[in-house]
């Protein structure tokens, strides 16, 4: 233990003399008689095996930074990985801002001294809602497996049904945290997709509408990077039954895509991480919900919607939150969700990602997509052994499948490895039917190089 | 321009300060003369009507004359115009109730009044529900829940009230106290009516907090609640408060608004039932008591209720009583028990505990019942 | 009020910029940024990709995104940041029980760095042994801080974490066949509204408990509370009003003996840490709020991380995938066998994680503790100097200190003068402060929470003092300052009469415009 007794830079008061004048001021010799309400059966009294404190921020940096230099990045690798988190650009100003002190460590304060977050992220709602042509977007919650759940919790208790059909093209990570989040109170049952399109059967789905289906999930493009054409045919038999229309769907594609609303969407839902903000090891998500301006939604949502209003003064305008009371009750009444912290610096990332992009570049970058990769599944499909497994239009992702080249896919990512390429990931632990193929992402920050050089490597190993 | 009524009961709380429980009738109001008692209702609701000031300019303030509001208002700078006056000497009851029926005739957006519950009896009885109304306390004896906390809460209620930042109002019971028994020390309070009143709670807003849920909506949930747990062959008798309306609204059914009806099978088939009623019901099949706090003190059962006896108390058994009320209501009771006193000691005791309340639809609170406030 | 000689208070006046929409800003042909165009090769290869978008999934029209040059988007934005009052900048006290302490600038640094920021979730486990190395020993310090046995770093947030043990509560139930008959969940009062919230989301019946009339969770509440239909106890302790419950054990005890599980809601640890454990009260199951304990910043809400741990009886029902570490090896350890299955896509926050493992490694077991102290006394010294205060005091007489965080309340000062708790609120904001009142309801009338953390200097407490004691005068002598507060933040006091009118509420721009009507110009004027 060292002798000298340094005061640790976070912590000011713990100088000696300042101690001891508050005490004084308490009226108490020492700190530990201001725990004397803990019983001592409740004391620790032994000592945390944490290492000491690497109090300089040399060490500390020094130190850190060297468990993290055994991490690969897709920096250093050409990634062709997806489902789920995505390698978009990331534009500089969208750094800059979701790093500003004032926005990264404010929290709850009110719409005055914290007007700037109200108004951030009212502007997010507003620009969410011309990207997915609808009236009310909240505020970002956790992922889209949350805001998928939550929508389908909110067409549950709209419906007043217990049941929701959920596409089976569905990532099976959000299938699990809506399990989580849903069961027991809603019922899932699982609709099958057709093995060359990807694509649902409106007239199976029509077939298994009751009375207790509250909606159906699909999302679009799916998990698989499949375009979904029969929206406005599922939706409306959905409508038929008095049931609800729930889509999740990338915001990248919007540029070029139709959303959801288009097709009859009553609740859209999905994730912004890919809306100026990085990787992160799927550490950087954030969800969104979003609906038309109809009150028996809108008093549906658990979570905070961010209204605009006047002030007192003429020509000033401040914020507020929406239908605030916000209860509604049926006779069969499950409980809302919770409101705590989610992600809203995200959110603020994605406004002024979106605000930079503007209409145009929304364009550009689906359009860039679409070429890229439709330039990377023609490549890939020109191999010996190689197809592509769907049949269907895609955006950003497709399902490539090796099973005809006698590899399977760990063993063909081992060796794309090798080569500094990080291959598409392996889709047969998550669904059966698709052992030996993999989904492949090509974005916009994927060059032609790089494409040409996975073909070049697959061409090698696979000969 | 809104306008703004105003009531002052100047012989209200003038009893307390000389240790006379109440000024009710000429009798105890010249013995509190004597004694020295000061007029306390004016004081107060000049306190209230200072947070009324910065609206002068759109508020139109409506008053009876000299001691029954003119000179509570021209005493903080207001400019009120008088519609009448109450009698000479001394102001009646009967005056406070004519000042209401004047004031709703005119159209106040609120009726400010300074007195005690039976300052709120009398505006109760001449204008019920038809307008929005509010307390100042000045009374001695205060058991109605259509108070503010104090004179000067009361003024800022009132004031965001007209300013339009108060988005409901709800119902609040009104006490009546028996005086003779009052005067005995017994309190005996029983439910005469309700006054609507602003929903002051609608303009608290935390903004880190989940939905505050508005009172209204929380006892649909408490109904709904109820509703769900109903079995076809039991007795329900569901004692009065605002908290059981709901309930009775969500079965379709017409309660009795002040007393005690009967319910079985979804149907309603005592309303306003005696006593006598009761206890043959609840011989007749397993029942449940359905009872929820009246008025501003947390009582469950007070003597004032004739209906509920210790004897239908005993049929029923404690464990087939369910309590219902709101967590805002709970909250207002500060940590202090649900309060029974039947006037039967042996049955205060029996009733003594804790108890699920429902607060909720599928929440329950554990709260203490006491006999002792 | 003039501020008086000898006040630490200062002169503050918010940064005010009268900035527009962003919409606003829309200039057609404008561009922030250019995507660039596909390689040659690849257009001559494809041709332009649109036209074979299926004609019912084609975008009619663009999105209506404003279009705004790249300069004016960065002023606008950094304006309104201005106009935000980051912990960085003031004294941020006044957010009880969201610990709101420092946020090191040099875990910022290094989670910006591109080994932290460029790494996917489906890599190759052997090329992001960084990544889960810093999530495996986070866990063991987590294990150490709490004496459990486990942690998973999955949930997105405190009350996701809630949900987790909601969930393994109902997991470790239902594999004993119980599941049906549990069904009701015990909390209390004074614990985050979450507690019940994210619990009835698994479809569990909500007990509450009040507390006795000194404030302490009630035991005999509690036994009352307690049968065979008892899934579990959820219980934040000290309480969100700053009350150690002592009886804790006694607590677990009763719920144990009726065969529930307990989980202990941490989000006021900072003021225990190295102090008390999980483990000594008989917690099954506990959670900590990375983004307050542990130092990462809130990001005006998010994101944000609840680190939930459990004793080796219920670890088999933690989220997966956990870290596990073999010979030298980091791996993503998917053998829980009785899982609750998933709280978040992927792994965790993982920025809120590093930054997290970084102020676990600056603080050592020796600062964990110092920080916990010094926070309490920064506490304490608070709660006397504050009901020194005419006007405000300290409700319920149990126990004789506060730990982390206290709420008091301005009842006393409402009863006298018409003053509230949102009035003094707005009125601070004038001096540069938060203070935030308390969930709801408000049990505590009038109330507001404070909670100093370890981060800020005396000085600094000082000067919030100050301006607690001047607004107070204030609603004395001239409370129409106050209550017409603010008057020297970004706005006026707001109108928000309309935000529960769904003739008036607009949540979007684009809703604003259809029920207000379309304007050519600025919303201004």
């Amino acid at each position: 233990m060292a002798d000298r007794q340094r005061v640790h830079p976070y912590i000011p008061n713990s100088v000696p003399e300042v101690k001891a004048e508050m005490l004084a001021e308490i009226g108490v010799d020492d700190i530990d008689d201001l725990y004397e309400d803990i019983p001592e059966e409740l004391r620790f009294r032994g000592k945390l095996n944490i290492p000491d404190g690497m109090t300089s921020e040399l060490e500390l940096e020094r130190h850190v930074e060297n468990v993290l230099s055994r991490n690969q990045t897709c920096g250093e690798t050409i990634s062709f990985l997806g489902g789920g988190c995505y390698r978009h650009y990331v534009p500089a100003i969208c750094n800059e801002i979701s790093g500003r002190s004032e926005f990264l460590t404010a929290y709850a304060g009110e719409p005055y001294e914290d007007h700037g977050r109200f108004q951030a992220l009212f502007e997010y709602q507003s620009l969410m809602g011309e990207l997915l042509e609808m009236d009310v977007v909240n505020v970002p919650t956790y992922d889209w497996g949350q805001a998928a759940s939550t929508s389908i919790r909110m067409a549950s208790r709209i419906t007043g049904r217990d049941t929701i059909l959920i596409a089976d093209t569905i990532s099976p990570d959000r299938l699990a945290v809506i399990r989580t989040y849903c069961e027991p109170v809603t019922s899932i049952e699982l609709v099958g997709h057709s093995p060359t399109t990807a694509g649902l059967d409106a007239d199976d789905i029509k077939a298994r509408l009751t009375d207790r289906v509250a909606g159906l999930y699909l999302e679009n493009p799916t998990y698989l990077g499949t375009v979904e054409e029969r929206g406005r045919a599922i939706g409306d038999a959905l409508h038929a039954n008095g049931s609800l229309l729930v889509v999740g769907v990338d915001p990248l594609g919007l540029g070029v895509l139709a959303p959801p609303s288009r097709y009859g969407a009553d609740i859209a839902c999905g994730d912004i991480q890919g809306l100026g903000n990085h990787t992160y090891f799927g550490g950087a998500l954030g969800g969104f919900i979003a609906t038309h301006d109809d009150e028996r939604f809108v008093m549906e949502y658990p979570s905070r919607l961010f209204g605009i209003c006047r002030t007192e003064r003429a020509g000033e305008w401040g914020f507020g939150d929406v239908a605030y009371g916000r209860t509604s009750f049926a006779v069969r009444e499950q409980g809302k969700e919770f409101v705590g912290t989610a992600a809203a610096l995200y959110g603020i990332s994605a406004a002024v990602y979106l605000s930079l992009m503007g209409p145009a570049g929304m364009r550009e970058l689906g359009q860039h997509i679409v070429q890229k990769s439709q330039y990377a599944m023609k490549r890939l499909s020109e191999l010996d052994g190689v197809r592509l497994r769907f049949d269907a239009f895609h955006f950003k992702e497709f399902v490539v499948d090796f099973s005809a080249t006698g590899r399977t896919v760990a063993e063909i990512n081992s060796a794309l490895l090798a080569q500094g390429i990080f291959g598409g990931h392996d889709l047969g632990g998550e669904f059966a039917a698709l052992e030996g193929c993999a989904l492949y992402a090509v974005t916009e920050v994927t060059t032609r190089e790089d494409i040409d050089r996975l073909t070049d490597a697959l061409r090698a190993y696979l000969a | 321009m809104k306008k703004l009524g105003l009531i002052v009961n100047p012989v209200a709380g003038m009893g307390g300060t000389v240790g006379l429980k109440g000024t009710d009738g000429p009798e105890l109001l010249r013995r509190a003369e004597e004694l020295g008692a000061v007029p306390q209702a004016e004081q107060r609701a000049a306190r209230a009507l200072k947070a009324l000031v910065p609206l002068t300019e759109d508020l139109e303030l409506l008053t009876f004359g000299g001691s029954m509001g003119e000179a509570a208002a021209v005493a903080c700078g207001l400019e009120p115009t008088v519609i009448g006056s109450g009698s000479t000497p001394r102001t009646t009851a009967a005056d406070t109730a004519e000042a209401a029926r004047r004031l709703a005739a005119h159209g106040v957006d609120l009726l400010l009044f300074a007195g005690g519950d039976g300052t709120a009896r009398d505006i109760c009885g001449a204008i019920g529900c038809s307008v929005t109304v509010l307390g100042i306390p000045a009374g001695v004896k205060i058991q109605s829940a259509v108070f503010a906390t104090s004179p000067a809460a009361a003024g800022q209620v009132a004031e965001s009230y007209l300013r339009g930042g108060i988005g409901r109002e709800r119902e609040a019971e009104v006490m009546d106290i028996d005086e003779d028994d009052y005067r005995r020390d017994i309190l005996s309070a029983r439910l005469y009516g309700y006054l609507r009143i602003p929903d002051a709670g609608r303009q608290l807003q935390g903004r880190k907090a989940a939905s505050a849920p508005d009172e209204q909506a929380m006892q649909r949930a408490i109904a709904a609640e109820l509703v769900e747990r109903m079995t076809e062959d039991r007795y329900y008798i569901v004692g009065p408060g605002t908290t059981c309306r709901p309930f009775m609204q969500m079965l379709g059914l017409e309660g009795s608004l002040l007393g005690v009806d009967i319910i079985r099978g979804r149907r309603l088939i005592g309303k306003d039932a005696s006593e006598r009623e009761i206890l043959e019901q609840t011989m007749a099949g397993p029942s449940s008591l359905i009872l929820t706090p009246v008025g501003g003190q947390g009582f469950l059962l007070g003597r004032g209720n004739q209906q509920i006896s210790p004897a239908v108390i005993k049929q029923v058994g404690k464990e087939n009583i369910i309590v219902v009320a709101t967590a805002e209501k709970l909250s207002s009771l500060r940590g202090r028990p649900l309060l029974v006193d039947t006037g039967d000691p042996d049955t205060d005791s029996y009733l003594r505990g804790y108890y699920r309340v429902v607060t909720g639809y599928h929440e329950n609170t554990i709260y203490r019942v006491s006999d002792r406030a | 009020m003039e501020i008086q000689s000898g006040s630490r208070l200062r002169n503050f006046h918010q940064a005010k910029w009268d900035e527009e929409l962003i919409f606003e800003l829309d200039t057609p042909g404008q561009r922030g940024l250019h995507v660039p165009e596909v390689e040659r090769e690849i257009a001559d290869t494809v041709g332009d990709g649109l036209s074979r978008i299926p004609a019912s999934m084609r975008r009619a029209t663009p999105p209506a995104l404003p279009e705004v040059g790249q300069m004016r988007v960065l002023k606008h934005y950094l304006r309104l940041s201005q106009q935000n009052l980051g912990a960085d900048l003031n004294v941020d006290i006044g957010q009880g029980t969201c610990t709101v302490k420092y946020n090191p600038k040099i875990n910022e640094r290094i989670a910006a760095s591109p080994k932290a920021r460029d790494i996917h979730p489906r890599q190759a486990e052997s090329t992001v042994q960084g990544a889960l190395r810093v999530m495996y020993e986070l866990d063991l310090y987590l294990r150490e801080i709490s004496g459990l046995d486990r942690f998973s770093l999955q949930p997105s947030s405190g009350s996701d974490a809630i949900l987790a043990m909601a969930a393994m509560t109902h997991k470790y139930h239902e594999v004993r066949g119980e599941a049906d008959t549990r069904d009701e969940l015990i909390t209390t009062i004074f614990s985050h509204p979450s507690d019940a919230a994210a619990a009835a989301v698994k479809g569990y019946r909500i007990v509450t408990l009040y507390p006795d009339e000194q404030g302490m969770p009630d035991v005999e509440a509690l036994k009352a509370a307690v049968s065979g239909r008892t899934a579990g106890l959820f219980i934040t302790n000290p309480e969100d009003i700053g009350i150690f419950n002592p009886r804790i054990a006694e607590f677990t005890r009763i719920v144990h003996e009726v065969g529930g599980i307990c989980g202990y809601d941490q989000a006021n640890a900072n003021g225990i840490l190295g102090i008390t454990r999980a483990r000594e009260a008989d917690f099954d199951l506990c959670f900590f709020n990375l983004h307050k304990t542990f130092g990462a910043p809130h990001g005006c809400g998010g994101p944000a991380a609840g680190a939930i741990g459990a004793t080796k009886e219920l670890a088999d029902h933690l989220p997966v995938p956990l870290v596990g570490h073999e010979s030298g090896r980091y791996y993503l350890d998917y053998d829980v066998p009785h899982s609750v299955g998933k709280v978040r896509g992927f792994y965790g926050a993982f920025p809120v994680i590093l930054k997290s493992y970084a102020w676990v490694l600056s603080m050592g077991a020796e600062g964990l503790a110092e920080a916990a102290r010094i926070a309490v006394l920064n506490n304490n010294y608070l709660l006397k100097k504050i009901t020194e205060i005419d006007g405000a005091s300290s409700p319920y007489s149990g126990g004789k200190r506060r730990i982390e965080q206290v709420r008091y309340s301005w009842q006393k000062l409402y009863e006298e003068t018409g003053v509230d708790t949102h009035d003094v609120t707005r009125r601070l904001a004038d001096f540069g402060f938060h203070l935030w009142q308390s969930h709801h309801p408000f049990v505590v009338p009038q109330p507001f929470t404070i909670e100093p953390t370890e981060s800020y200097s005396r000085d600094e407490l000082d000067e919030y003092l100050d301006g607690l004691r001047h607004v107070v005068q204030e609603a004395r002598i001239e409370p129409q300052t106050v209550k017409r507060a603010p008057h020297n933040s970004v706005v006026h006091r707001i109108d928000d009469s309309g935000l529960d009118d769904p003739e008036k509420w607009a949540v979007t721009w684009r809703a604003f415009r259809k029920k207000h009507g379309e304007r050519a110009g600025k919303i201004r004027g």
